[in-house]
């Protein structure tokens, strides 16, 4: 059933929710142990290799397998010819489109991009894998391509898909285009609203795709047995979504797949969805052997999901004392070579933190021959945040206003109307702004070509299907199987929920990740909503675990269950009227499980409403150098509302992390495409991720305005720090160097450029 | 009993413009069914998938929610992440 559990009270103070253990994967992880996706092995296992497009758009003729399939030690080649027909596919596949999700796992009529899957071997070794892959023949008929967004969307542009046709024009066009969908978001009057402004700014911005960059590549192995069930063990972070997809590609029952997620070395979002499982199970099913796949990061890189590229056109207006009257923009997303980018996330996030009474939003899906754009942190919405956080900035300047102070004077609060609909509950927008404005980096000195930006940002939240199992051993601790994979300490979290509620030690409760077998459907790990809602799972899993041994308890003592409390660990008569009993421990309940009744565990199947929305503020000090270009980060803040943290540490890890990888989208990182439309920098060599020595130590305010849809009040954090980095450190370089940049990345070169336009105009 | 349903987000443009519908309905289930059913024209948005946002919570797939009287309904598209 749905669920929405009202917080306990916001005032108390828990002796374990808050409190900042050690990491219960640490130890496995720093030694080696931790088994990650490829280290997953089988007796008679083969090796799997994927042959790729080397062209970014062609027409595949023909494929040849049979030098391949001669060579010893091969055991079995796929081809489109052994995925069933995309019109023999289901609806569904989760959110995204399934017929585009298999297409992009092994193309069909046409390459789509460079490093589009046309075949696969399964060998006895990579090394034959490899050769067998050279003997391949594809006979491609090489068609014009495009990987720009505005140049797809030009007329005479090369059509990628002949039956795409653009929904939401009126009258629906006649021609295919690369334009799968245009929507908006309409408000109010925007022509209204600029008359009233004293003040418009108005630019054009460009953002390049960046990639997750998650350090472990995808890996997985799948073993088909002959009574026609499979096991899969995959780096995912929703191995629920991988066993679905992986059975509807290939037209299994989803009781004969089971799907166990390995420990991952990152997401990010990049993990949501499937690229190489359903090979390996097509290559396993083919062979009868165990498969393993796992990508070099050159794959990765070329053919795995990266987030969109944008074009961006904003203009706002505002009165002299910094109220916004309008704001109109055009939001032009490509989403790879498939209908489905993030540009309507990215028009309901830019505006969301401000009351704006008039806002029109025009957004284009936009296909283009690069490889399926996967989510990644708040997906669709730091692009649109640049463009809007930029232009405040220059009105902020132009009114010779504070930029937190403008920020203050259209934020939302509670009872504010949403860009998107809905009215918000409580919100920390106010406060997060605050608590930058009063921090000691706001205020620390700024020396010659030093500069310091503001942005905000904002992620929706959702909850989602999750089912949680605690069981109670007969020792006194407790074991939790979590349905969904951790990529960001979420055992941790939902260990201390649910000593919190149990009145036990943390060290006592240990957490799992099952199977698909062994527990109920559990949604991705993705959107921020896992210590949201696999905690109020947690929650309600203990507190039905408690229910029970109060009822035992009850049994014992010859009174009613209604007369027996919990409390701190124990079980109490409710009061003088329920009778004289001692006091009885949760782990002598748990000691006496076999004599009164069997095992004791709780359970919760939900699926979890109530997500709180997440707010932030970042404030970043950037020193330009004007001899090379180079951007320095001096000092970076993020202040965001966490509702309550649950374990501080790690809500201070998420907010670090997804500054330091919006520091990098703003800076460095950006895909580069040749003439030929090929990749030209598939490597973290020449695709340039910021490390620990490119960065401050980044600082970190949580802000706690408890969301009142979830037990401890949380709210998912891991999407909203990634949304501000990208106009916060434009607006500092803006203001280090006088220059405003809006094309990403802020790369040496375009620095230079900027600067020394600067310089000629004198 | 009467629910004022309004479209977000991106949703009113996809249904041709119009973003202020009624239908009878005491759950989710019934208000989707009552628009599918009353209004064509949202016929694609629906088939798409939606969340259900009722008096600011979001609701998705979740078709035995009750909607209290007078409260706020919107339709939304459905919320993923990473």
């Amino acid at each position: 059933m749905a669920a929405v559990m009202k917080p306990r009270d916001p005032d108390v103070t828990y002796s374990q929710v808050g409190t900042r253990p050690k990491r219960p994967d640490g130890v496995d992880k720093v030694t080696g142990r931790a088994r990650y996706g490829a280290d997953v092995s089988a007796p008679g296992m083969l090796i799997g290799k994927v042959l790729r497009s080397p062209h970014a758009h062609a027409r595949i003729r023909g494929i040849d397998t049979s030098r391949a399939e001669a060579l010893e030690g091969v055991k079995a080649v796929v081809t489109r010819d052994d995925f069933p027909g995309l019109d023999e596919l289901p609806d569904g596949g989760g959110e995204e489109v399934l017929v585009d999700v298999a297409c992009n796992v092994m193309a069909r009529e046409k390459a789509l991009y460079e490093g589009h899957a046309v075949a696969a071997v399964a060998a006895t070794s990579a090394r034959i894998a490899k050769r067998a892959l050279g003997l391949i023949e594809v006979d491609y008929e090489v068609l014009p391509h495009v990987t720009d967004v505005d140049a797809a969307m030009a007329p005479g542009a090369p059509v990628l898909h002949e039956t795409m046709f653009t929904r939401g024009v009126e009258p629906a066009p006649s021609e295919p285009s690369n334009v799968a969908e245009r929507s908006e978001i309409v408000q109010g009057d925007v022509a209204e609203g600029f008359a009233q402004a004293d003040v418009i700014v108005e630019r054009d911005f460009r953002t390049e795709a960046a990639h997750q960059g998650y350090i472990e590549p995808h890996a997985c192995m799948a073993s088909m047995s002959e009574d026609g069930s499979a096991e899969m063990w995959v780096c995912t972070q929703g191995h629920y979504s991988v066993r679905d997809m992986c059975a509807q590609i290939l037209g299994l029952p989803l009781s004969r797949l089971r799907v166990t997620a390995s420990e991952i070395g990152g997401g990010f979002g990049g993990k949501t969805t499937v690229f190489i499982e359903p090979t390996a199970l097509a290559l396993s099913m083919k062979s009868g052997r165990p498969v393993k796949i796992v990508m070099d990061r050159d794959e990765v890189f070329r053919a795995s999901g990266p987030t969109s590229s944008a074009s961006i056109s904003m203009k706002i207006g505002a009165t002299r004392d910094g109220r916004i009257t309008a704001a109109e923009g055009e939001l032009r997303y490509q989403g790879g070579a498939f209908r489905g980018s993030p540009v309507p996330f990215g028009a309901e996030c830019c505006f969301a933190l401000y009351d704006t009474a008039n806002v029109h939003l025009t957004c284009y899906d936009v296909v283009v021959n690069r490889p399926k754009q996967a989510a990644y942190r708040a997906p669709g919405a730091p692009m649109a945040s640049f463009a809007v956080e930029s232009v405040l900035d220059e009105i902020a300047l132009e009114l010779d206003m504070d930029p937190i102070e403008l920020r203050l004077r259209n934020a939302v609060k509670e009872g504010s109307k949403s860009i998107y609909g809905p009215s918000f509950g409580p919100v920390g927008m106010v406060e997060t702004l605050e608590e930058a404005r009063d921090h000691e980096n706001y205020q620390a000195p700024l020396a010659a070509r030093q500069g310091r930006g503001v942005a905000t940002g904002f992620w929706p939240n959702y909850g989602g299907e999750t089912s949680v199992t605690l069981n109670v051993n007969t020792d006194g601790t407790v074991l939790l199987s979590l349905g969904t994979p951790d990529i960001g300490g979420s055992r941790a979290s939902m260990c201390l929920m649910a000593a919190e509620e149990l009145g036990v030690p943390y060290e006592r409760v240990r957490a799992i990740i099952a199977d698909t077998n062994a527990l109920s459907f559990n949604a991705t790990t993705g959107g921020s909503r896992v210590t949201h809602s696999a905690g109020m799972a947690t929650v309600q899993a203990a507190r039905n675990a408690i229910d029970n041994m109060r009822g035992r308890v009850a049994e014992m003592w010859g009174i009613d269950a209604e007369a027996v409390e919990w409390e701190d660990g124990y079980a109490r008569p409710s009061g003088s009227n329920a009778g004289d009993f001692e006091p009885m421990s949760f782990a002598e309940i748990a000691a006496l499980s076999s004599q009164t009744g069997g095992p004791i565990a709780g359970h919760a199947e939900i699926n979890a409403a109530g997500a709180g929305n997440s707010f932030g503020t970042h404030v970043v000090d950037v020193e330009v150098d004007d001899q090379t270009g180079a951007v320095s980060v001096l000092r970076y803040l993020v202040v965001q509302d966490a509702g309550r943290a649950i374990h501080p540490s790690y809500v201070e890890g998420q907010y670090q992390g997804g500054a330091a990888q919006g520091v990098g989208w703003a800076l460095n990182e950006e895909y580069i495409y040749g003439e030929d439309g090929t990749l030209q920098n598939p490597g973290f060599l020449d695709y340039r991720m910021p490390v620990a020595s490119d960065l401050p130590m980044i600082d970190t305010v949580i802000v706690e305005v408890p969301n009142p849809g979830h037990p401890y009040g949380v709210r998912g954090v891991g999407e909203t720090p990634i949304v501000p980095p990208l106009a916060a450190v434009a607006n500092a370089v803006a203001r280090a160097t006088g220059r405003r940049l809006t094309e990403l990345p802020m790369s040496p070169p375009r620095i230079l450029a900027a600067l020394s336009e600067s310089a000629e105009a004198g | 009993m009467t629910v004022q349903v309004r479209l977000g987000s991106t949703l009113a443009s996809a249904a041709g413009g119009r973003s202020e519908f009624e239908v009878e309905a005491r759950n989710i289930m019934q208000l989707l069914r009552g628009l599918g059913k009353q209004y064509p024209e949202l016929g694609p948005v629906l088939e798409r998938g939606v969340a259900v946002s009722i008096d600011g919570q979001l609701y998705q797939d979740a078709w035995l929610e009750r909607i209290p009287p007078g409260a706020e309904v919107y339709l939304m598209p459905r919320i993923s992440g990473g």
